[in-house]
């Protein structure tokens, strides 16, 4: 079986697991977690083909995320557009910003890379700070509608789960096409030297901006999904730690798997929860699980299960073999 | 290699199961809900709102608890981000089934949680001053921290009696300070004063000269910080650096003692709107208040070690409120709570006296502050 | 314009210019050693600041002893932080090692919430609270001492670089890793020195700026974030451009703030910053990187 017939096996059987979740979990709390989850989810898997599959850095998704959100907030809420539309525009904001933002940033490498995003994340952080006429400055925006489907409003927050799970599930399957397709290999080839890649011939530039425009686009529908679903957003959502803990989900995840990414991106959201019951050091040991995590997993939770799966194998052909 | 999993495994196992194991709830008990910013940039408000609101349900249940049940506020910390709050706010309202919350502490994650209040039927009394949360009024939120605009009154009135004309607003850029601001912008011109300078500073930054300076070329008559601290006790501190002699009013978002102990020196002279707890000794004999405050003030100190903040006063107010709501209807249910609650009229709190109507979810007035100003390392009560 | 105004900018723009060059140093030092950005840097900022607070406040040490328990102190836990966090990580790629960065910034900062709680604190300052008249703008003793300490750290480190014999391995390092250890240098030495000079580094600049800027369990997140920008603004890896970039940062702020809007202070130093890479990708002293294939 080729590796992108087991993805699609492995898409489905995700797409199956967050479909029963709410059923499993006792309690409609869990659903808030599930769909917040989701929705960081698919920035996460925009932002595993940007740093696992291309190898460039961003500590800036944050600012894309808020950009959508804000764009749908004010076009739905305050001019009176139909959600859909305000949705599909911040999506493209987003992704135009990126494509203006990635053409001289893109240039830059490593270090540099990461500066300039975070600078350029900061600075759309103050404007949804300052620009308090548009925004509402950081006491945050108010009275975003919910999302509506075909005129109907869509309120139960089971149902808003299963559209966040339905988009993540659509997210993955574009990126693994991607993977799987020409535009992967280049990628891939792009990751281990630049050089090299150049001169067999792919236009890195163009292959790195796609990808950054890309991880954009997933971001802006997250942000989209998040605004909408929440119906208030404040900038304090979209700052330089969420771009930071963005980037933590997908190297915990384990940064050369998608599901692996997904995997760190619903751990890192719940964790919190679980932590809840040690109140004052619950800080502490989110530090904590962070450093342990990267001395014990270094591939991040895919690595593990990888290896974990290779050891039950051996043992079994071992046994086998007796 | 396989030592390294166990002891992961093992750990997360443990993790989970040290989660799982809350404690579960009696029949006998009420349970009350409370989000607030114990952690993070606003925990000077959060940290003092919990331990408050601690002591007034154990004084509560020493005196024989609720409708002859245990009262048990749940408190959970959003970190001072909207989106804890808002999962904390679920996590109430949804699992712990409170029949109301307290909090949030900030205006920001109060406006992000209202909404679920009005989808929920369940009450909620926030401690936070923005005018946005009772105005309009919803159905199902109350307020008890008095709003930024009888601060701004406050300050107005004073500078009108000075004889000050032309004022200088330096505010922080955080949700406290925009709506601070945004208040002034509009009293300032509205009551015949001139705006002559309208500067921000970032709730990190460590400088503020830069600001001042350019205040200072302004001329003003005074200047008016809108902040919460370390950030006016910095501005206090390069204002004396550059030697400025304009009056400096602060707000009330600086009003403990931690102000004066990190001004030092530059604190002297500087005046502010304050609640009155924090000059409850100075009160005349028949305020009604001030025998609450000097008990709350002593409690407070005598279990934490800690000085008494007007914050925490706001814990004291929100709960203690729910609790009288619930007595007067005879019953816990989130819709008499609520009834109850727009009908409390002339009942002392700590942050002043509240009468709530069904069109003032807010239940105070402008009367809530006075005006103090720092002498000699303290407070002093100015009127 | 206003001369005296023009020239208090300038000065509240070094003051404050030379807190993020002191952070920005500590980076150079780790960066130079093995090639990651210490995220916890910011954290031996405020460790030094809270260390200092904390001995004189609860152990009434005067203030010299204590700034001096304060940085060794913090090189401890410098050195601790190598050894449990960073060398079990080693063999791993650079962006693991960031993410234990933040791990470790976040649990120093959850412990120091924990132990000092989350009040903030002033260090009185070194020689007085007098203002000191410069044509008509006023300048603190204490920004003097900044500088002062800036310059002689500076110094010391060139000094270390290049005469003592640890100085000059621990540049070998820097430039080839596998080369210096064929060389029979120890390199896993070397980065824990690297860990120790940087939390030293930090450690004395949070105590010389704790009179100016107070001090919090969370002061490390800004200053280590700015603390990045002038490292990046100066060129990565050297300890002369990652002070200038502090200081040309500081200044940037300070003149937006007086002259453009003081809420758009950050944005604008930002946006140059994004400029000046566009134009120069290797910072302003930064050597050009050449790789070879």
């Amino acid at each position: 079986m080729d590796s992108f017939r087991k993805n699609l096996l492995g898409l489905a059987a995700l797409m199956a697991l967050l479909a029963v979740a709410p059923l499993l979990l006792g309690n409609d709390y869990y659903l808030t977690v599930l769909t917040l989850s989701a929705i960081n989810a698919i920035i996460v898997v925009g932002l595993n083909l940007l740093l696992g599959h291309a190898g460039q850095i961003s500590l800036g998704h944050g600012a894309f995320y808020g950009l959508a959100a804000y764009t749908s907030a004010i076009l739905t809420a305050t001019l009176g557009l139909p959600v859909f539309l305000g949705g599909l525009a911040g999506v493209l904001c987003a992704g135009v910003v990126a494509l203006a933002i990635g053409i001289p940033t893109l240039k830059l490498h490593g270090h540099y890379l990461a500066m300039a995003t975070l600078g350029f994340g900061l600075i759309v952080y103050i404007v949804f700070n300052e620009a308090v006429g548009l925004t509402g400055g950081p006491s945050g925006f108010t009275g975003i509608p919910r999302l509506s489907l075909a005129g109907m409003e869509l309120t139960s927050d089971l149902g808003y789960y299963y559209l966040c799970a339905g988009c993540l599930g659509l997210v993955i399957l574009v990126a693994l096409n991607l993977i799987d397709s020409r535009t992967g290999r280049a990628l891939r080839a792009l990751h281990t030297s630049e050089k090299a890649a150049q001169a067999v011939g792919v236009d890195i530039a163009r292959y790195k901006l796609a990808v950054f425009v890309l991880s954009a686009l997933y971001a802006g529908l997250a942000g989209v999904l998040y605004a909408h679903y929440l119906t208030f957003i404040a900038p304090a959502s979209f700052g330089f730690l969420y771009s930071v803990e963005l980037i933590v989900m997908v190297v915990l995840g384990g940064m050369s798997s998608i599901f692996g990414s997904v995997a760190g991106a619903f751990f890192l959201t719940a964790l919190p929860e679980f932590l809840r019951a040690f109140e004052n050091i619950e800080i502490l040991l989110f530090g904590a699980i962070l450093i342990v995590c990267m001395i014990f997993l270094p591939e991040g939770l895919a690595g593990g299960v990888r290896a974990v799966r290779a050891r039950l194998f051996r043992r079994a052909k071992g046994a086998g073999d007796a | 290699m396989k030592v390294r999993f166990t002891v992961v495994l093992a750990a997360v196992l443990m993790a989970v199961l040290l989660c799982a194991g809350r404690p579960a709830q009696a029949e006998d008990t009420i349970k009350i809900g409370a989000v607030l910013s114990v952690t993070g940039p606003a925990a000077f408000l959060g940290e003092p709102e919990k331990n408050t609101m601690l002591m007034v349900q154990d004084a509560v249940n020493a005196a024989g608890g609720v409708l002859g049940k245990k009262l048990e506020v749940i408190v959970y910390d959003d970190e001072s981000d909207v989106n804890k709050a808002v999962l904390s706010a679920q996590k109430l309202i949804k699992k712990d089934k409170v029949v109301a919350v307290a909090g949030p502490s900030t205006s920001g994650n109060s406006l992000g949680i209202m909404k679920f209040f009005e989808e929920s039927q369940v009450p909620l009394v926030s401690c936070a001053a923005s005018e946005k949360i009772v105005n309009p009024v919803g159905k199902w939120v109350f307020s008890v921290a008095p709003l930024d605009r009888h601060a701004a009154g406050k300050i107005l009135a004073d500078a009108a009696k000075k004889g000050l004309k032309k004022l200088a607003i330096l505010s922080v850029s955080d949700g406290f300070g925009q709506s601070g601001r945004a208040v002034l912008q509009e009293l300032i011109p509205a009551k015949g004063f001139v705006l002559a300078a309208d500067e921000v500073y970032g709730p990190k930054d460590t400088d503020m000269t830069a600001q001042l300076t350019k205040i200072k070329e302004a001329a003003p008559d005074a200047i008016i910080v809108w902040g919460t601290n370390p950030g006016p006790a910095v501005i206090a501190r390069n204002r004396e650096q550059l030697g400025i002699t304009t009056p400096l009013y602060v707000c009330h978002g600086v009003a403990s003692k931690k102000f004066i102990e990190l001004a030092g020196s530059a604190a002297e002279g500087l005046m502010l709107p304050a609640g009155r707890l924090i000059v409850a000794d100075q009160l005349p004999e028949a305020n009604p208040l001030k025998k609450l405050l000097l008990d709350y003030t002593a409690k407070y100190q005598a279990r934490y070690n800690a000085p008494v903040s007007t914050f925490g006063g706001h814990g004291w107010d929100s709960v203690s409120l729910i609790v009288k709501a619930m007595e007067t209807a005879k019953s816990a249910k989130p819709e008499a709570i609520r009834n109850a609650l727009e009908k409390i009229t002339g009942y002392a709190g700590t942050a002043g006296v509240f009468t709530y109507t069904p069109e003032n979810h807010n239940g105070l007035s402008e009367d809530a502050f006075v005006m103090v100003k720092v002498e000699k390392g303290d407070w002093r009560l100015m009127e | 314009m206003n001369i005296s105004s023009l020239l208090q900018y300038l000065i509240s723009g070094l003051t404050t210019g030379s807190t993020y060059g002191l952070a920005a140093l500590g980076f150079t030092i780790i960066f130079n050693s093995t090639g990651i950005i210490n995220f916890a840097q910011g954290e031996f900022v405020m460790l030094g600041g809270m260390f200092s607070v904390f001995f004189m406040k609860w152990f009434g040490l005067p203030i010299a002893w204590a700034v001096l328990l304060a940085a060794l102190a913090t090189m401890i836990a410098g050195a601790l932080i190598e050894r449990l966090a960073i060398r079990p990580v080693k063999g791993a790629s650079p962006i693991n090692l960031v993410i234990v960065t933040i791990g470790v910034s976040i649990f120093i900062r959850g412990l120091a919430m924990l132990v000092w709680g989350k009040d903030t604190y002033a260090l009185p300052a070194f020689s007085g609270d007098k203002p000191i008249a410069v044509l008509g703008a006023a300048m603190m003793p204490q920004s003097l001492w900044v500088l002062g300490v800036s310059l002689a750290m500076l110094a010391a480190l060139k000094a270390f670089f290049s005469h003592t014999i640890q100085g000059k391995a621990m540049l070998a390092c820097s430039f080839d890793r596998k080369a210096a250890s064929l060389m029979g240098i120890g390199v896993e030495r070397m980065v824990l020195l690297s860990f120790m000079i940087s939390a030293l580094i930090g450690a004395v600049g949070g105590a010389i700026l704790a009179p100016i800027t107070l001090t919090s369990f969370d002061v490390g997140v800004l200053l280590g974030l700015k603390g990045f920008a002038a490292c990046i603004l100066g060129g990565l890896g050297n300890p002369f451009g990652a002070a200038l970039g502090g200081l040309v940062l500081g200044v940037l702020e300070s003149l937006g703030a007086g002259y453009l809007s003081s809420a758009y202070k950050d944005a604008f130093a930002f946006i140059l910053l994004l400029a000046l890479l566009f134009v120069r990708p290797q910072g302003l002293f930064g050597r050009k990187s050449v790789k070879r294939v």
